[in-house]
């Protein structure tokens, strides 16, 4: 009989038990639904924040980045800012900047980089120069006043890195026909993104402006030969002799070359 | 059965002075803001002793100190931290396991001012406790915050976590922060009693884990003078730790060993029997009946409790 009992009372206790253990289970399978949901739409990143120097590819950041504000506290130029909760910016609580407002001074001692706990900004990164913020690109030929002939240059003369992350190519004033354009080029390989050029763009909109790599950059086809190059490494020409392909002009027909050689343009 | 209900309001004779009463109380606050002011005093005033957030702070450029739930957060997503982080864990998981693992909860998380204050509003307000979670729900849910951290390589819970935000938004801004925070008021007030910080919060469940084995405890040493007068229980925001140590009999500890509780001292400041003090764990000692009187213990409150467990 009390053998009965004993049973009788463990097994409801079980029940209960499971019972409380699958109710919480379910909870926690709901928030966890929601926040994994949420976590997902927080991941978009505005074009116009930047991360800190060194900072790790965004998914990795995410995974690494504590949200302690430190990398913003020994930022010497006020650059660096956190994330506030209902802000379209990145995620909450993760440090950024805003090229436009201040952008990053590329310190030599990289102090945000020295504060980082977790290595969400890589403490690898020792030399500023390094620092892959970003790209800049002229995005925008029709308004930038060197692309319209005048003198302004100011992108060109602040960036930390002139005449390497930054040049002027001259190229001939179509428009005049007498001037030359110097058009500010930027190149992807030196430029740290540190965003100097687009904060003192002085159009009221930039025309140049700091975006991440995976929006300003495109990418070579891994099994494309720039043939030049090619040959230049062998240090001969690849294929041996002179290519030459045949000239293949149209038979009968009265057909005339729009490009005569010694004639000019038509 | 509530406490609630119990609390019979019986008119009592406070002899002793409002700060005696409060005296724990006015410590945790004062312990709450100035380690706020530490962290305000740099951008505010530009004196920087601390920097960073309750997540991760540099104190005085020498002294790291990070959170061990932000940590393993990180960690859990397959990340490995720096050094600093690594010492900064240490430090805190030494001093919390040895000292009192909870003693962040009541003493230095600046949520528990709100839920205490919450918890005020609820008392005032006479309300029914609502929906109180099974004891092991912080558990779980802090499982549940690893889980979608590993499973999403993020810290996805950071986006809500309540306590970060509201400490991020008092030192760095608050954007929305504070409607996180007004969730949790109203949580607490309205639908659970202690809801949040007593039954649901993951960084309060670590550092509940911390607690089991540290030294600071209250010892009911003094639970010959009870008069079950309930004042402990009404304002215990972890209700269950009291009873085994207050309704103890003969040679059970009168320590409360649970490891849930805060060490808030608020079981000591309420009591007008001096029942409670703080003491270190290997403190057993009762202190003898002496002039006063021990109450009648009502067998009706005491089965109504759940008794001798």
């Amino acid at each position: 009989m009390s053998d009965l009992k004993k049973t009788g009372l463990s097994s409801a206790k079980r029940r209960q038990f499971l019972g409380d253990a699958a109710r919480t289970a379910c909870g926690c399978a709901v928030a966890a639904t929601f926040l994994t949901v949420y976590q997902a739409q927080a991941k978009a990143f505005p074009a116009d924040a930047i991360r800190p120097p060194g900072a790790l590819s965004e998914e990795e950041f995410l995974s690494a980045c504590v949200r302690c504000g430190l990398c913003v506290r020994d930022c010497p130029y006020d650059t660096l800012k956190l994330a506030e909760l209902g802000e379209t910016g990145p995620a909450t609580g993760t440090p950024y900047f805003t090229a436009r407002d201040v952008p990053c001074e590329m310190c030599e001692d990289i102090p945000c980089v020295a504060a980082c706990p977790t290595g969400a900004l890589d403490h690898s990164l020792t030399d500023i120069d390094d620092a892959d913020m970003g790209v800049a690109v002229l995005i925008d030929q029709e308004n930038c006043l060197n692309f319209l002939g005048l003198r302004c240059e100011v992108c060109y003369r602040v960036c930390p890195l002139i005449d390497e992350a930054i040049t002027l190519e001259m190229t001939p004033n179509t428009r005049t026909g007498s001037h030359a354009v110097f058009s500010p080029t930027v190149y992807a390989d030196v430029c740290t993104g540190c965003g100097k050029c687009e904060q003192s763009c002085v159009l009221p909109e930039a025309a140049i402006k700091v975006l991440p790599r995976r929006i300003a950059r495109a990418e070579s086809a891994e099994h494309y030969r720039l043939g030049w190059e090619e040959k230049a490494k062998a240090g001969n020409a690849l294929v041996p002799g002179v290519i030459d392909l045949p000239d293949r002009v149209p038979d009968a027909g009265g057909f005339e070359p729009v490009f005569q050689p010694g004639k000019g343009r038509p | 059965m509530t406490t609630h209900a119990l609390d019979a309001h019986v008119p009592k004779e406070k002899k002793r002075s409002w700060v005696l009463r409060n005296r724990f109380l006015l410590l945790r606050r004062s312990s709450q803001l100035l380690i706020l002011a530490l962290f305000l005093a740099g951008p505010w005033a530009g004196l920087w002793i601390v920097k960073g957030t309750l997540t991760s702070s540099m104190t005085l450029d020498i002294l790291p100190l990070t959170d061990p739930f932000l940590l393993l957060q990180t960690m859990v997503t397959g990340h490995w931290p720096e050094l600093t982080g690594l010492i900064g864990v240490a430090i805190v998981v030494g001093f919390y396991a040895v000292f009192g693992g909870r003693l962040y909860c009541s003493w230095v998380c600046p949520m528990n001012v709100v839920t205490d204050s919450a918890n005020w509003l609820h008392r005032k307000l006479d309300l029914k406790k609502g929906w109180q979670p099974k004891k092991h729900t912080r558990y779980w849910v802090l499982a549940m915050t690893l889980l979608v951290a590993a499973g999403s390589g993020s810290l996805a819970y950071e986006l809500v976590n309540p306590v970060t935000l509201l400490h991020r938004g008092l030192v760095f801004g608050m954007g929305f922060a504070w409607a996180a925070v007004l969730m949790v008021f109203l949580f607490d007030t309205f639908v659970s009693r202690h809801g949040w910080c007593g039954h649901l919060c993951p960084m309060g469940a670590v550092y509940g884990l911390l607690n089991t084995k540290s030294l600071l405890r209250v010892s009911a040493n003094n639970r010959d003078a009870c008069d079950d007068c309930m004042d402990c229980f009404e304002v215990c925001p972890e209700i269950h730790v009291i009873s085994p140590a207050l309704r103890g009999k003969g040679d059970d500890t009168p320590l409360i060993v649970n490891r849930d509780c805060t060490s808030c001292g608020r079981c000591i400041d309420v009591c007008d029997l001096d029942v409670f003090s703080f003491t270190h764990r290997f403190d057993t000692q009762l202190i003898q009946p002496t002039s006063i009187e021990p109450g009648p213990r009502d067998p009706v409150t005491t089965k109504a409790m759940g008794g001798h467990k």
